[in-house]
């Protein structure tokens, strides 16, 4: 057996191999995450991680849980698809705690020029002013009431 | 039966390991909801479009956007009659504040609002070399904000200009289409903040979904086609000039 003499040697290389390949599966179980690789090569627990994120603007349905009056009144009116937040701005926190949160007043001059400011890009349909001249400097709301716009609705907050 | 100390010393760290396991358990995004039933889209009207920038505004503050960084941002395009392949496009603030009076006048001006087309095939999660940006069960791409290691690949990548790096995080950022909401049964907060309805969010394997309807009978286009990326936000009224 002159073919196996030195055996000896490659017994303990694979041994060095043996060890180096359990270090290296032993790390790997620490190392990875357990999620990994659930749903492809990612790690799932980030889209639990992501949808955990807080909410800031409620949504118009929370809205109209307590403010259904004001509801009953958009509806008739041109501007019933704009959601509450468009105008009054993220609101998730006074809907959770309405006591102490309370939304700041608007200042119509500055809110509706934002989208009803003239400019050619806007579709020809959607109702336009030059704001300096439609009303001379007057704020929107002495005419327009904002949640039903149209002249004859008469105007309040 | 006894246990001797041997079996004893097996079985603590084998008990310990299988604790371990079932702690962990498998996380639940939202209680009533299943990934499988979902498959999300959106679709964005450009002739509804005022370029008001709530949408921008929203998407800022929900998700913490830094200033001067946008995942979602309107472009205004104006195009005299006989340079349809020259379009110029402005954004400034990327629509944040709205748009001043155009340097031009005539030719033809719309907005387009952009936001991430979250690709079925995206370009931008090929190219991770860390696992860290994926194409999620429900169909929205998703950034891993412990895995990202910064390395800007896919900021490349994306045919779209969809993604940058948030300063503060030094990782890849980019729309989550409001993954925490629409988990959640809300709408996007760009979709819930847009007065006129430009934006709608879809769920393309709900067959009540009325974007069924909506792809059936109207002219429909995606962004850059011919990337092949199978972008899944689609564009109602685009015009040819928009890239």
């Amino acid at each position: 057996m002159k073919m196996f003499k030195h055996a000896g040697h490659l017994f303990r290389l694979a041994a060095v191999f043996l060890v180096g390949l359990i270090a290296f599966l032993t790390l790997r179980t620490f190392l990875v995450p357990r999620s990994f690789g659930r749903y492809g090569h990612y790690r799932a627990d980030a889209i639990t991680e992501i949808a955990a994120l807080p909410v800031n603007y409620a949504g118009h349905q929370v809205c109209e849980g307590c403010h259904g009056d004001i509801q009953d009144v958009k509806s008739k009116g041109s501007h019933q698809g704009v959601a509450c937040e468009s105008c009054h701005g993220p609101l998730a926190a006074h809907a959770n705690d309405p006591a102490s949160v309370t939304p700041a007043k608007l200042d119509t001059s500055v809110l509706c020029a934002r989208c009803h400011q003239e400019n050619i890009a806007k579709p020809k349909s959607f109702p336009q002013v030059k704001a300096a001249d439609h009303s001379g400097g007057a704020a929107c709301n002495t005419c327009h009431q904002p949640h039903t716009p149209a002249m004859n609705a008469g105007a309040t907050q | 039966m006894t246990i001797t100390r041997r079996q004893l010393l097996i079985l603590l760290p084998a008990a310990a390991v299988a604790w371990d396991y079932i702690l962990a358990g498998t996380p639940e995004a939202s209680p009533n909801y299943d990934m499988a039933d979902h498959w999300w889209a959106m679709l964005i009207d450009t002739t509804k479009c005022i370029g008001c920038g709530s949408c921008v505004r929203g998407c800022q503050f929900e998700n913490k956007v830094p200033d001067g960084y946008y995942r979602t941002w309107v472009e205004r395009y104006h195009i005299a009659d006989w340079e349809m392949e020259f379009p110029q496009v402005d954004s400034p603030n990327g629509g944040k504040s709205g748009f001043p009076p155009a340097k031009e006048a005539g030719g033809k001006n719309f907005f387009v609002p952009k936001l991430c087309n979250h690709c079925a095939d995206s370009p931008c999660t090929q190219v991770c070399p860390v696992g860290a940006t994926f194409v999620s069960p429900d169909g929205v791409v998703l950034v891993d904000q412990k895995y990202c290691l910064g390395c800007r690949y896919c900021v490349q990548a994306c045919p779209y200009g969809c993604r940058f790096i948030n300063p503060q995080t030094n990782t890849a950022n980019k729309c989550t289409l409001c993954y925490h909401r629409i988990t959640k049964g809300l709408t996007t907060a760009c979709c819930e903040v847009c007065p006129t309805g430009t934006r709608q969010l879809a769920n393309l394997k709900d067959p009540k979904d009325p974007i069924h309807e909506f792809l059936r009978t109207h002219s429909v286009q995606v962004l850059k086609p011919q990337m092949a990326t199978r972008s899944k936000c689609f564009y109602y009224g685009l015009d040819g000039a928009v890239r």
